[in-house]
């Protein structure tokens, strides 16, 4: 398992070679985006809007029809000591347990509340208590959300600063470049540990306002996501065009007038393609990290329904991956809108 | 999330109502004297928890002013260090971990026992390719093998492997798991040698005929089909999921080894209780209530503690599968389910009491293989024993039961915390916490006085 993380963690791989262009991630965009780039066909090329409507509907529905068929087909034939692996419908039906296992939370949330106000009109509790039932589905996928929004968000402001100035001072670049080297393909597996002694040392309030698990999946998050953002944007400000810096010489534009005019609107585009690659090796790592350190979260569910054994763990582990698959395909959208927005607005 | 949102439609209002916290009517707050109402408890997923998940589920908890959430943990290393570290207020633990923990075997720590969760539980299972050796060799009684079943019948299958330059290895949970001591008093019973710790190390294989690792208890199932071990050592319902899941088949049980073993604890930090002495009365209370409930009635309860642990929060394991173990009886082979009353005790016997002398044996077993590297006087026991077993707090919880009428006043013994001579082993020894050397002495296989270990292997006299 352990090696399929580092290659996971590993495939956000971007620029070895510093001159090079950075990476676009056109590997996630696929077919759609090879549509949007192409020049818009006329209207009554018939060829054009079949192969525009194939491209962008036909074909992804067939590719999903095609592998859920193999999927029910081939699954049952698998017979594992939990049974045989569960075809598209009893992971559907998983799916919808899981809902009504929420459902059936908040219901006794709501039990817990209404018998504890009465009880404490009633003068017999002194005081109130959050409900305190097993976290379902739902809000364990809130709570990764929120851990790889705080790791990636950590991440984020620790490499776009270090990318400026190694990509404007080739000094500190050619200083930090093997450190950079060394720690980028470090798997979360061998962060975790460190991570977790060293936050148990410096958290030591008994009731800290970040829970400790929470704090060490976040970092364990920055720590694997930071380096695409990092090096993008050394990339992005050390590419600047030659001739713009000349002119802010000519201006004789402060550093930070430099900065702000010229080095980061250029650099921009490339450091949201950093940032995007982060946050999808974020949420891949988040999820190895949840998983061994038993920090709440999609991990700790898949990890906990592993353990469990039951006959139904199997489908329940597979909707889960599903989710996390669609969040984490979401989650790289949202960057692309980002980036995107981003690029247009560039000013240079 | 398209998956998702196609749920939540099918889903429509699919309301179980199962309105699971059991919300205790008339509770009964001692007002102010919980320090620290809001608790977290970790647990593995084994059967043996039953007391908390009860206890909560049942609003045992509750009554006494406790908001507690109960933790599922990945393994006995994570819910050791979460209760050191302070995420966890306390734990299901194994007997051998706040012990190891006080006298600085692996990591170091005041931990206490103020609560012995169950008697009895394990079992060892072995693998069916290793069965089949072994069954053709056994005496039988009515048509099925006869129990119980000693390691010696192991002896030529082991004897097989070492021929083919093979290691015959076993899997246990933890290097100071009960599992780990029961395992290793068997096969020595047997006349093989389950192998010494030296110094520091967990490996424990020094001399070794049968080689014994570390498998958390819910992989035990997966690990054994994959090969990797040939049998294990583990509580239920890992055991039975064997069975059910027709991978092994257990060859004896815990009760069949030792009758009427200790088996899990309630471990805390020193410090919490020192700090918060009501809130741990408290949770006593509470657990001792859970424990009477699950042997109440000659176990009318089971049937529902069954359903409650099949929940996927707590052991989550398939209902049939618990139940093969939790109510009265064991499946050691498919046609083959004996009676076993005795298999799952929490509050008969005298189930909750923290004896001395069971600490003390846990020390012995510790000395016996080794992780305890130097001979010690019979006192250094007594006060290890001490300092980890609380029956005081045990006490000042069971008798303010005893009190209100909420358990009968039978139910807490009368002792000095030693059990007095011990019989009921397998291999016929007896056993008196008050002469631990002397108790050392008895064994055929174990480290004798003045006797230590290194990696070339045992010596001194």
């Amino acid at each position: 398992m352990a090696t399929a993380y580092a290659d996971l963690a590993g495939s956000g791989e971007t620029c070895q070679d510093r001159r090079t262009m950075p990476e676009t991630g056109t590997e996630a965009t696929g077919s759609e985006g090879a549509v949007r780039s192409s020049p818009v066909p006329p209207v009554f090329n018939m060829r054009a809007i079949t192969s525009k409507f194939g491209l962008s509907l036909a074909a992804p529905i067939l590719g999903v029809v095609a592998f859920l068929m193999a999927w029910g087909v081939l699954a049952p034939q698998v017979d594992t000591s939990l049974g045989a692996l569960p075809g598209p419908g009893e992971v559907a039906e998983q799916g919808v347990a899981l809902f009504e296992e929420w459902q059936a939370a908040k219901q006794s949330e709501a039990d817990f509340y209404s018998a504890q106000d009465a009880r404490i009109a009633a003068g017999t509790q002194p005081q109130a208590f959050d409900y305190a039932g097993p976290p379902t589905f739902l809000d364990q996928i809130v709570t990764s959300l929120q851990t790889v929004a705080l790791g990636f968000a950590l991440a984020s402001i620790v490499a776009v600063p270090i990318g400026l100035a190694a990509g404007l001072s080739p000094l500190f670049n050619a200083a930090i470049n093997p450190l950079v080297q060394i720690m980028k393909p470090v798997s979360p597996l061998a962060w975790l540990p460190i991570v977790t002694m060293v936050v148990s040392a410096t958290i030591t309030s008994a009731d800290p306002t970040l829970a400790k698990s929470f704090v060490i999946s976040a970092i364990v998050v920055m720590l694997c996501s930071l380096w695409p953002t990092l090096i993008n944007t050394a990339v992005g400000t050390a590419s600047i065009d030659k001739d713009l810096l000349a002119v802010g010489r000519v201006l004789k534009l402060g550093t930070f007038a430099k900065l702000t005019k010229l080095v980061l609107p250029s650099a921009l585009p490339y450091i949201f393609t950093g940032m995007r690659l982060s946050l999808g090796v974020g949420w891949m790592v988040l999820i190895a990290a949840e998983m061994l350190a038993q920090n709440p979260g999609l991990g700790k569910f898949v990890w906990d329904e592993f353990q469990n054994g039951s006959s139904q763990s199997l489908a329940r582990i597979m909707f889960a991956v599903i989710v996390i698959g669609l969040i984490g395909f979401l989650l790289d959208r949202l960057m692309m809108g980002v980036e995107r927005f981003a690029g247009r607005n560039r000013t240079v | 999330m398209v998956a998702l949102l196609a749920s939540l439609a099918l889903a429509g209002c699919g309301n179980t109502g199962d309105a699971a916290t059991a919300e205790a009517a008339g509770a009964n707050f001692a007002a102010g004297a919980v320090e620290k109402p809001v608790l977290k408890f970790g647990f593995i997923k084994l059967t043996d928890m039953a007391p908390l998940a009860i206890a909560k589920e049942k609003g045992f908890f509750a009554e006494e002013g406790l908001n507690v959430t109960l933790e599922p943990q990945a393994n006995w290393k994570v819910l050791l260090d979460g209760v050191i570290g302070g995420q966890l207020d306390g734990a299901h633990m194994l007997a051998g971990q706040p012990i190891a923990a006080t006298i600085g075997y692996g990591t170091k720590a005041d931990l206490i026992a103020p609560l012995s969760l169950d008697l009895n539980g394990n079992a060892i299972t072995v693998s069916n390719k290793v069965w089949e050796q072994v069954k053709p060799n056994l005496p039988m009684e009515g048509g099925k093998p006869k129990h119980p079943i000693s390691a010696s019948v192991l002896q030529p299958v082991v004897a097989s492997f070492k021929q083919q330059g093979k290691p015959f290895n076993m899997g246990m949970v933890f290097p100071v798991s009960t599992h780990n001591y029961e395992l290793r008093y068997w096969l020595a019973a047997g006349g093989l040698n389950p192998g010494y710790y030296t110094p520091g190390d967990v490996g424990g294989t020094v001399d070794a005929d049968v080689q014994l690792s570390v498998t958390p208890p819910p992989q035990m199932p997966a690990t054994l089909e994959a090969g990797t071990i040939e049998g294990y050592c583990v509580g239920e319902p890992w055991n039975q999921a064997a069975v059910q899941k027709k991978i092994g088949v257990p060859i004896i049980t815990d009760d069949e080894i030792w009758n009427d073993n200790p088996e899990k604890v309630f471990g805390l930090r020193k410090d919490f209780a020192d700090k918060y002495p009501a809130t741990t009365a408290a949770m006593l209370r509470a657990i001792i209530k859970a424990q009477q409930w699950l042997d109440a009635d000659n176990g009318a309860n089971r049937v529902e503690a069954v359903k409650i642990l099949s929940q996927p929060n707590y052991v989550g394991a398939d209902e049939e599968v618990i139940a093969a173990s939790m109510t009265g009886k064991f499946t050691f082979e498919p046609g083959d389910t004996r009676d076993a009353p005795g298999f799952n005790i929490f509050f008969d016997k005298y189930a909750g009491y923290p004896y001395y002398s069971d600490a003390i044996w846990y020390l012995t077993q510790m000395r016996r293989w080794g992780q305890i590297p130097e001979d010690h006087p019979d006192q250094w026991y007594f006060e290890r024993a001490k300092a980890v077993y609380r029956p005081d707090l045990y006490l000042t919880a069971a008798n303010a039961l005893v009190e209100a009428g909420t358990i009968p006043a039978d139910s807490v013994p009368k002792t000095d915390g030693y059990r007095g001579e011990q019989s009921g082993f397998i291999d016929g020894i007896t056993y008196n916490g008050k002469q631990p050397n002397a108790y050392l002495a008895k064994f055929k296989i174990g480290l004798k006085k003045g006797q230590k270990v290194s990696a070339s292997g045992v010596t001194g006299s």
